[in-house]
């Protein structure tokens, strides 16, 4: 399994009902449905990606994430997961707003633009970060919402939620010594568990 | 010298008629003594009898889905682009079964049928039909072919509904259930058309009130008009702008009503004249009624995830963006509707530009997860 995958399949428990929003080949929630008996709903707006989830008999619908879940209701999910897909929504905010309402806890995985590799070619070269893990030119790039950490934090402190776990990897999704000591810094790849502040629901 | 059929058809195929003389109760509470269905199957039924798929039709479909009647056939069956060996519902794994619904004029009991009572064609006393009618008596032809669970129930917009009904009215004999371009009821505007179409036939004064049989007749005029309004429910505006466009069938315009001038009408008058010669003006108005009365959900106080709150199919709905009669809209209500009840359901939604017939035509990327879909199925 792919190796966030690896990480987030730790935080969902057995049994559990899980909406994965742009779910991709259906990896996780296959995984999930064979090894811990968690029923779910991937949405997934690629062809080819949600022919993948079919093929794997995993409950996939088309739906574009831009549009908003609407169609879910409050509390329907107890986890909704979104992995890279944060920096290619047009209003992240909203979307994680909707995540909240919809589960009960949220899993969201996100690229670091604030890792030094990417300061260090912003700083040296002057121009916008071009990686293997972010191949993109910012004319053509799908990640059009890059945030640090930091940027994030101040985002859920600002929608008053709460960080229950937070992971900050390599892009092989390894965490080391380095990364946990200045994720900002060092993580490229951020892991984060939320759910809504219980004083807000109140 | 004998035809050679392409090897992705299912070749010369017979349709077959079933009797039945157990009573059908019906929704408007009359009761059908006897009637007969006519069927097609195409395929091998397995012997754990686990391969069956039942194909429910359209408006104006029936019985001969596949494959062809004569070797001087031109067309196949009306779903050859789907059913066939090695095509989305591939012959090849499944035993498939298709009929003519009863109130049909294809074969199955129907209001030119004769009506045991009197002798004469039923004609306008052939009772009215609800899509959960239809189902009990597609359940009728299942027990008779031995078949005690579908593999799958499919069918593309009445039959998509037809499908949806199986699954809720008999939830331990359908194991998957695919809508194709289906609705969980009929819009105020869907029966608006379906209303015009209706009168268009009803005024015709060779209608007869439905006796026109009787009198060596038959609605031409109205039957055509009906299926004119419908036709340009089934295509897309685009779809009739690439076809047509402005273009013209004479040279210039002449100034006249009286003579087709865009090319449009020609075709729509072509389609409609077609149709009015191999039609029954009176299953038109049963079908269509059928279709206005389609609403499982009524039952349940309008809440269609209620509705299903007991099937146990997996569903998989398909619906084409450019499809204005049963938009894709209709089918992420249904979506919606399973998936608050906690069921398995898929749902796509296919960028083609036909219209509501878009679910007749094979476009690929509708082959292909339709494909993927099917063959997933463990028989």
């Amino acid at each position: 399994m792919r190796a966030d995958l690896e990480i987030i399949q730790q935080w969902i428990p057995e049994n559990s009902r899980v909406l994965d929003l742009g779910c991709g080949d259906g990896e996780l929630l296959a995984w999930l449905r064979e090894h811990k008996n968690v029923s779910g709903y991937g949405l997934e707006i690629d062809p080819d990606k949600i022919n993948a989830c079919i093929e794997k008999g995993v409950n996939v619908v088309e739906q574009n994430l831009d549009l908003g879940l609407g169609n879910f209701a409050s509390n329907s999910f107890d986890v909704v997961v979104m992995t890279q897909a944060l920096q290619v929504v047009h209003y992240p905010d909203r979307i994680l707003q909707e995540m909240l309402r919809v589960g009960r806890t949220c899993i969201i995985t996100f690229p670091n633009f604030g890792h030094w590799r990417c300061r260090w070619y912003l700083a040296t070269r002057g121009r916008m970060p071009v990686s293997d893990f972010m191949p993109y030119t910012w004319y053509n790039t799908p990640n059009i919402h890059f945030c640090t950490f930091k940027d994030f934090e101040a985002l859920c402190s600002e929608m008053q939620m709460q960080v229950l776990d937070r992971l900050a990897v390599d892009n092989q999704h390894r965490d080391h010594l380095g990364s946990k000591l200045w994720p900002n810094l060092l993580g490229e790849i951020g892991i984060y568990r939320v759910t809504r502040n219980p004083v807000k629901i109140a | 010298m004998s035809r050679v059929f392409p090897e992705d058809s299912v070749g010369l195929v017979r349709p077959e008629t079933a009797h039945f003389s157990e009573p059908l109760r019906l929704a408007c509470g009359r009761l059908l003594d006897e009637y007969e269905l006519v069927y097609e199957t195409y395929g091998t039924l397995n012997e754990a009898r686990s391969n069956a798929v039942l194909i429910c039709h359209a408006l104006s479909g029936h019985h001969h889905a596949a494959g062809y009647h004569s070797e001087d056939d031109r067309k196949p069956g009306w779903w050859d682009a789907c059913i066939g060996p090695g095509k989305p519902i591939d012959t090849n794994r499944f035993f498939v079964v298709s009929l003519n619904n009863l109130g049909g004029c294809n074969g199955s009991t129907g209001p030119a049928s004769p009506n045991p009572a009197t002798g004469k064609p039923y004609g306008a006393d052939f009772p009215m039909m609800t899509v959960r009618d239809w189902v009990n008596s597609q359940a009728q032809l299942a027990d008779r072919l031995g078949i005690r669970q579908w593999a799958a129930v499919i069918g593309g917009s009445l039959g998509g509904m037809q499908a949806l009904q199986w699954s809720i009215d008999y939830p331990d004999r359908v194991r998957y259930c695919v809508a194709i371009a289906a609705a969980p009821r009929l819009s105020a505007q869907n029966i608006a058309f379906n209303e015009v179409a209706r009168q268009a036939i009803i005024s015709d004064p060779d209608f007869h009130d439905g006796h026109f049989l009787e009198h060596d007749t038959l609605p031409r005029r109205g039957l055509k008009l009906a299926r004119m309004v419908g036709h340009i429910t089934y295509l897309s505006d685009d779809a009739m702008g690439q076809k047509f466009g402005r273009e013209l069938k004479t040279e210039q315009l002449n100034f006249d009503v009286n003579n087709v001038e865009f090319q449009v009408e020609s075709y729509l008058r072509y389609q409609g004249e077609e149709f009015s010669t191999r039609f029954d003006a009176n299953t038109y108005l049963i079908m269509t009624k059928a279709l206005d009365y389609f609403d499982p959900a009524a039952a349940h106080g309008g809440n269609l995830a209620q509705t299903f709150a007991h099937v146990s199919a997996s569903y998989y709905l398909i619906s084409f963006t450019t499809d204005w009669r049963f938009s894709p809209a209709r089918s992420q209500e249904i979506a919606n509707a399973l998936i608050a009840a906690g069921k398995d359901v898929s749902y796509v939604d296919i960028d083609a530009p036909y219209g509501h017939d878009a679910f007749l035509i094979p476009h690929p990327r509708y082959l292909q997860a339709f494909s993927s879909y099917m063959n997933r199925i463990e028989i």
